[in-house]
């Protein structure tokens, strides 16, 4: 198990700018493969190949897909090109080395499910990502894979680029599609679920960029073949954004059941200046912070559950003995506190607390009150929130809860050592 | 491009919002969009001013405010204080003497904070006007700051 080259293969190779270099790359033979078969046998592939989502969730996306397809009416296709998650770089480089993967993804997807219409929703700090994306779909349209009847079928569809305007909560489905329909992002209850009643109120399919770049090697070497990439639990390969504390940082495509030790230590080549590595943060700001010794753990989905997460994102963020597990957890507390998007309390209000309740662990002033408090205060936020921003943002509290319990207890001496 | 032009590039409809607002933030000098633009905007896409200036407020990008000619943001996500070994924020507030959310008093920079910009495997990294800038050092951040003070002038 190590890398396997599959979404990265045509990285450097291809002039993103060029879709003739794409074309003579493979390039679109599976959307003219795709446009040969039915709707339903699609979905079936998708459904072989056990592909889940890459954003975070790791959903089944045929699932997905079909509820889509057995809509009636407009439908609409999203693109979610909104990675603010810290950590996280790989969609970026998927829209800036590899466009057409990513637009070819999305083309097959508006075949299966029947949408017309559909939305790259880009964040605004990735300014190159959209340039690029933008000069990818006029090529597109100028050579038929995009516009009115493509590749002489009925189907039509058409890509609007929309800007994210710096709101890391737009990367959540329903406030993304809030904030395409012009809005402040704040999600909405579900259900019903975008599937149903998304975009304009009409049934919306929206994946991640990684998700979309997937379909095409999915219908082009069969869902069958595309399952036996990967372990027994999660299919294909995951793009790792890898950062912190090693010598070589960057993006790696590697296998599902690949250790995340070979990530940090082969690939990455460890950490710089001889320094141990204490703890490792998986999937970003939101994902646990597991301890050295679970590094052999696989990336795979299930393996996951343990914390209560998913692999999904694959950002893998390595600290070093030099730095304070409580510094990490402020940064990313106050990161959510600042970008709760306010709609429900115990997000809104919620993390204003634990920011203050952290601060207490990182001035070492907390009591074990204090650490009582902190512990009920981020399973509540993590029951009781709408969306998945208040679900997922005390994960790294909660795993180390588990995993770092001396740290923890450490930090509470300090107070009683100095008698307040 | 003048507001007018970029209103007519879009339908008149509320889902172009953020476009507009984007579109003009990137052809004003100081980065900011002016109560007279907003009500010309609400009037256009046919929705209040309050609800334009309420889904504005919402984005980080925007100001309503004005800003400095060159917006200097610092990443103060955990990927790059991981690879901070000289704190850029510091030095930044030292090379340009203002403090965050300040502008300096020749309206050149403006100095803010932002979340992850996506650029980890450089870190630690700041943009400034949206071009990202990594794997920082003193001496590079000093760079950066008077080739743009070359350029303005």
């Amino acid at each position: 198990m190590s890398e396997k080259i599959l979404l990265t293969a045509r990285f450097d190779k291809v002039n993103p700018l060029s879709i003739d270099d794409y074309l003579s790359f493979n390039g679109y033979s599976a959307l003219q493969k795709a446009v040969k078969m039915n709707r339903e046998d699609i979905i079936n592939e998708i459904k072989e190949s056990r592909l889940t989502g890459r954003g975070g969730a790791a959903f089944p996306v045929h699932i997905k897909m079909s509820s889509v397809a057995r809509e009636k009416g407009d439908k609409i296709l999203i693109c979610n090109a909104d990675e603010g998650e810290p950590g996280n770089f790989k969609d970026r480089y998927l829209m800036e080395k590899d466009p057409h993967q990513v637009l070819e993804g999305m083309i097959i997807s508006a075949f299966a499910v029947g949408a017309t219409k559909a939305y790259i929703y880009i964040r605004g700090e990735y300014r190159n990502s959209i340039d690029i994306m933008k000069h990818a779909i006029e090529e597109a349209r100028l050579h038929g894979f995009l516009g009115k009847s493509i590749l002489e079928t009925n189907q039509s569809l058409d890509i609007e680029i929309r800007r994210g305007c710096g709101a890391y909560v737009c990367g959540e489905e329903f406030a993304l599609i809030e904030s395409i329909e012009g809005k402040a992002g704040r999600t909405r209850v579900k259900p019903p679920y975008p599937t149903q009643k998304g975009a304009f109120n009409l049934p919306t399919l929206i994946n991640n960029v990684e998700t979309f770049a997937n379909l095409p090697h999915i219908i082009n070497m069969s869902g069958k073949k595309y399952s036996e990439i990967g372990s027994k639990n999660a299919t294909g390969t995951k793009l790792i954004s890898l950062s912190g504390n090693v010598k070589n940082k960057g993006l790696y495509e590697v296998e599902y059941g690949t250790t995340i030790r070979y990530v940090v230590e082969v690939l990455g080549k460890g950490p710089k200046n001889n320094r141990k590595i204490k703890m490792v943060q998986l999937g970003g700001a939101s994902g646990p912070i597991i301890p050295e010794e679970l590094l052999d753990m696989e990336i795979d989905n299930e393996s996951f559950h343990i914390f209560n997460s998913k692999m999904a994102s694959g950002a893998v963020i390595v600290m070093d003995d030099s730095h304070d597990l409580f510094d990490v957890i402020y940064r990313n507390m106050t990161f959510f506190a600042h970008e709760s998007c306010g709609k429900c309390a115990p997000c809104r209000e919620g993390h204003t607390q634990i920011v203050r309740l952290v601060k207490k662990f990182v001035n070492r002033e907390a009591s074990m009150k204090d650490y009582n408090s902190l512990k009920s205060l981020a399973h509540v936020i993590h029951e009781s929130t709408l969306c998945g921003l208040g679900q997922t943002s005390p994960t790294s509290i909660l795993s180390t809860i588990e995993y770092f319990p001396d740290e923890y207890m450490r930090k509470v001496a300090y107070r009683k050592e100095r008698g307040f | 491009m003048s507001l007018k032009s970029i209103l007519e590039k879009y339908p008149p409809k509320r889902e172009y919002l953020l476009e507009v607002l984007t579109d003009l933030d990137n052809t004003k000098e100081n980065h900011y969009i002016s109560e007279e633009e907003l009500r010309v905007i609400a009037k256009h896409l046919d929705v209040s001013i309050g609800e334009v200036s309420g889904a504005m407020s919402f984005y980080t990008l925007l100001s309503q405010k004005p800003r400095g000619k060159y917006v200097v943001r610092v990443c103060n996500s955990v990927p790059c204080y991981l690879c901070d070994d000289f704190n850029v924020l510091k030095e930044m507030e030292h090379l340009l003497g203002v403090k965050v959310n300040e502008t300096t008093m020749d309206g050149m920079f403006t100095l803010e904070q932002t979340a992850c910009i996506g650029c980890c495997e450089k870190a630690p990294a700041i943009s400034i006007n949206h071009k990202v800038y990594g794997d920082l050092t003193p001496g590079k951040l000093k760079t950066i700051l008077e080739k743009y003070r070359r350029d303005s002038k």
